[in-house]
Order: structure tokens, then sequence, then C-alpha cells
């Protein structure tokens, strides 16, 4: 589903991705780890098509996210860090407006589909702007699932979420990752642990564990691994 | 399809901020007083059934208010991470920047429609009812919207080289500024010998007066056609250039 060959990006002269490369097969969630500044979201926008590689290819779903950046669009759901929203769009018209950007008709049986899916419901008749983080973090996540992508990338989708909504968003996640591509990037391990079935470690830019969950744990604990592997 | 449904975002967060009536309102009111009141530039003291100053005065509220509108085109998106959301969506970089565009444009339609008002008015109160060179006005006002919108394609590209506003304004101006009058300014400064008439036609001056007299030359459609399109194509230039 995902192909990563030698991936690499510059900012200036510092390198933040460094000829990065991994495969990831379909149905299955994906953790991407690393310390702050390793590259997490660099590789992502990456292959969302915000940013452009310095050298090296990545395909989402046999599509060149540089040469077929639109197909590889149409089969993402992104969800950017910090969950940027437009504070003054109600929660339909965001969902609106964003599927009209993926070229859908109106349709309000899906709009209707995802804030169910996402728990929007109670909070659905409001502004972005007035949501609490957990809320905004689902209309982001709802966004996300709107044109029903094959591949979802969700960057840091759990922070700033308490216990209770933690354990809603978590939860959908897994069921998303039954018939869907997951990547998603977090700092908590447990997170990991409960969510995914395979775990890409990332440090300065590089790969430096690309393992099934079950072959880390047996390692001494996902913990140990990321801190002996990134220090 | 997608372009129209930027324009409808953007048409309708200028409507939901009030950034639209502040800005039709101050247009008006400064076009009013400038017309009617101000007794040196008044028509009723002037005594010619004439709508010159209006087509004098304002290229100069243009000047800060297209600013004033194109200023968060970008510099929010980039300020609030949206551009991010949007650029990630399967829309080419022309879609976003001709949504936005041509929210800009309704805009300025809208600010230009309320003036028909005053032609109506003069050509009421000429002393000969009708006494009025229409062809002239009807230039003007295609002048003054070509204006307005090479202000917006300027103020746009403004937009996208900052995410703060006011510095996105600040460089608006100046560049419709110069834009505007500063060519004409340059090509006064003695010893430039024959480049002075190319830079004047640089300038919007020279081809706004040009319209303004009522003979629409495609020289000067093809002139504010250029400007429009070279500063959409550098913010084109600008947004790819973000993603290295």
């Amino acid at each position: 589903m995902i192909e990563v060959q030698e991936l690499t990006k510059k900012y200036g002269k510092q390198v933040a991705v460094d000829r990065l490369s991994f495969r990831i097969s379909g149905g299955n969630v994906v953790g991407l780890l690393g310390p702050n500044g390793a590259g997490k979201s660099t590789t992502m926008r990456m292959l969302s098509g915000y940013l452009l590689p310095d050298s090296g290819t990545a395909a989402v779903g046999g599509f060149d996210v540089v040469k077929e950046s639109m197909r590889v669009r149409e089969h993402i759901g992104y969800l950017p860090e910090n969950n940027p929203l437009y504070p003054h769009m109600y929660v339909r018209e965001y969902l609106h407006f964003m599927g009209a950007l993926h070229g859908m008709k109106k349709d309000r049986r899906r709009t209707e589909h995802v804030i169910e899916l996402t728990g929007l419901g109670p909070e659905s008749h409001k502004k972005l702007g007035q949501l609490s983080k957990g809320y905004r973090q689902r209309a982001g996540l709802a966004q996300a699932l709107l044109h029903d992508p094959p591949v979802l990338i969700l960057d840091e989708p759990t922070s700033g979420l308490d216990p209770n909504q933690l354990t809603g968003m978590r939860e959908l996640i897994r069921e998303l990752g039954k018939e869907k591509t997951v990547i998603l990037s977090t700092h908590i391990m447990q997170e990991v642990e409960l969510l995914c079935r395979h775990v890409l470690i990332i440090n300065k830019g590089k790969i430096v564990a690309n393992d099934p969950l079950p072959a880390l744990v047996a390692e001494g604990g996902l913990e140990d691994v990321f801190r002996r592997v990134t220090r | 399809m997608k372009i129209r449904t930027i324009l409808a975002k953007e048409i309708n967060e200028f409507f939901s901020s009030l950034t639209a009536y502040i800005t039709v309102s101050l247009f008006l009111i400064a076009m009013g007083l400038f017309l009617w009141v101000f007794p040196d530039t008044s028509i009723l003291e002037y005594g010619y059934a004439s709508l010159e100053t209006l087509f004098q005065v304002a290229p100069w509220v243009f000047l800060f208010l297209v600013p004033a509108l194109t200023m968060r085109f970008f510099a929010e998106e980039k300020r609030m991470g949206t551009l991010e959301l949007i650029l990630t969506a399967p829309v080419s970089q022309w879609q976003l920047i001709l949504g936005k565009f041509l929210a800009g444009a309704f805009l300025i339609l809208f600010c230009l429609l309320p003036t028909l008002v005053y032609y109506f008015t003069v050509y009421e109160l000429g002393e000969v009812r009708g006494n009025l060179d229409s062809g002239a006005i009807a230039g003007s006002y295609l002048g003054l919207f070509l204006l307005g919108t090479a202000f917006c394609a300027i103020g746009l590209f403004a937009s996208t080289l900052s995410s703060n506003q006011v510095v996105a304004f600040m460089l608006a101006v100046f560049l419709c500024f110069f834009f505007w009058s500063g060519f004409d300014s340059i090509s006064r400064v003695a010893s430039l010998g024959a480049v002075d008439f190319i830079l004047v036609q640089l300038g919007i001056y020279e081809h706004y007066v040009s319209l303004s007299r009522g003979v629409i030359d495609s020289r000067d459609l093809l002139y504010f056609a250029s400007l429009t399109f070279f500063f959409l194509l550098l913010s084109k230039q600008r947004l790819e250039g973000a993603r290295w």
C-alpha cells in the first residue's frame, strides 16, 4: 500500500529525513515513533503531498507522491499535526467544504455517518472554534474519513485528549484499521501496544527499528527498545 | 467546480467576518464624502455634470481597501495551518489561487455597483437632463474594475509571502502604489531619455487614464490581463516553492 525508497528531505543544511525506506502492506495499523524532531511529521507531509522530497521516491496505493500527487491525495485521509481547522465554520459546513474539495457531491448521509462514527453528534451544531480539544480532534478525523480513503495518515491523533477521549479515539482507530491502512505517529507507548501491528522508529531522520510489534515486545518492551535505539 | 467551492468559502468568510460590510461601507462613505460633501472635490460645487472625481479618488481608496481584503487570503491560512489541509486535498494550486482571486474580484464589483447611483444622480441633475459622457464613464468603470482586480492579484501575492497579515498588508500597499504611480513618477526623473516612455507604459496609471477616455483599447486590456496574470503566476510559484 505504501512504499518508501531512499526518501530524503533537507531543510537548508539540516537533514530532516535521511534515505528512509520502508513498506507497509494493506489493512494494517502502523505506529511511526521517534523523538521530537526525528522527522515523523516531515515524512507524513511528503506522503500526503504537502512537501516534496529532495530525493528518493514514495508511492501510496501504487501512485507516486510527486508525479501523481492528485491521485495520491484522493487515496489518503490526512490529519495534520496540531489538527488545523477553520474556527468560524460549523461542523457540517466544514465537512461539506472538505468533501467538496475531494470532489464529493453534497452527501448528507455520508456526512451524518461520519459524524456518528467519530462521536461528534452532540457537538455537531457548533462552530469548530467553540469545540473542546477532544471534539476538535474528532472533527479533524471526520474530515480525514469523509471520502472513505483506503489510507489514513494521522499525525499525533491523540495528543491533548483526556483519558475518556483517548479510549474512544483508540477504539475508533482500531476499528478503522480493520479495513484501512493507518499510519499514526504518537509519543504514547501503551497506545502503540494497543493499536499497532507494526512499528517504525525513526531517529534523526533514519529508520532505527522496523519490526512487528510482538518482536519488539519480546526484545524487552517497546519503551526499552525505543530508549535504546533513539539515544 | 473546486474553484467554486473555494470561491464560496472565501465569500462566506468575507460576509461572516464583517470584512465585506466594513469594506463596502468605508468605500461608499469615502466616495460619498468626496463626491457630494467636501467642497474641493464636490460635483455640486464644481458645477459640471461629470463623475471625474469618482474615478480620480477611487484608485487611492482601493490602494488601501483591496490589500485589506486580500491580506487574509494566504497569511491567515498559513498562520492557522489550514493551508496544509487545503494543499493536501486533491485541489491544484491554480484552483486555490483562482478561487480566492475571484472572491476578491467579486467583492470589488460589490463595492462598485452601488456607485451607479451617483451616475443616475448626475444624469438627472444635469441642466440638460442626461448631458454627460456615458461612454467615458463606462470606460472608467471598466478601468476601475480592472485596476481593482490587478490590486487584488498583487495583494494575493503579498499574502503568500508572510504568515503575518499586517506584513502582507504593508507589502501589498507598497506594491500596489508602485504599480499605480511609481513607474509614472520614476519616468519623470530627468536624464532617463527614451526609457521614460517604456516606464510609463509599465505603470497602471497610463492605462487607467487611457481607458477612462471611453476608448476601449485592446492594449490596455492586455496590459491589465498580463499584470494580473503575472502576480497570480508569482503566487503559484510561491506556493510551489514552499513545498521544497
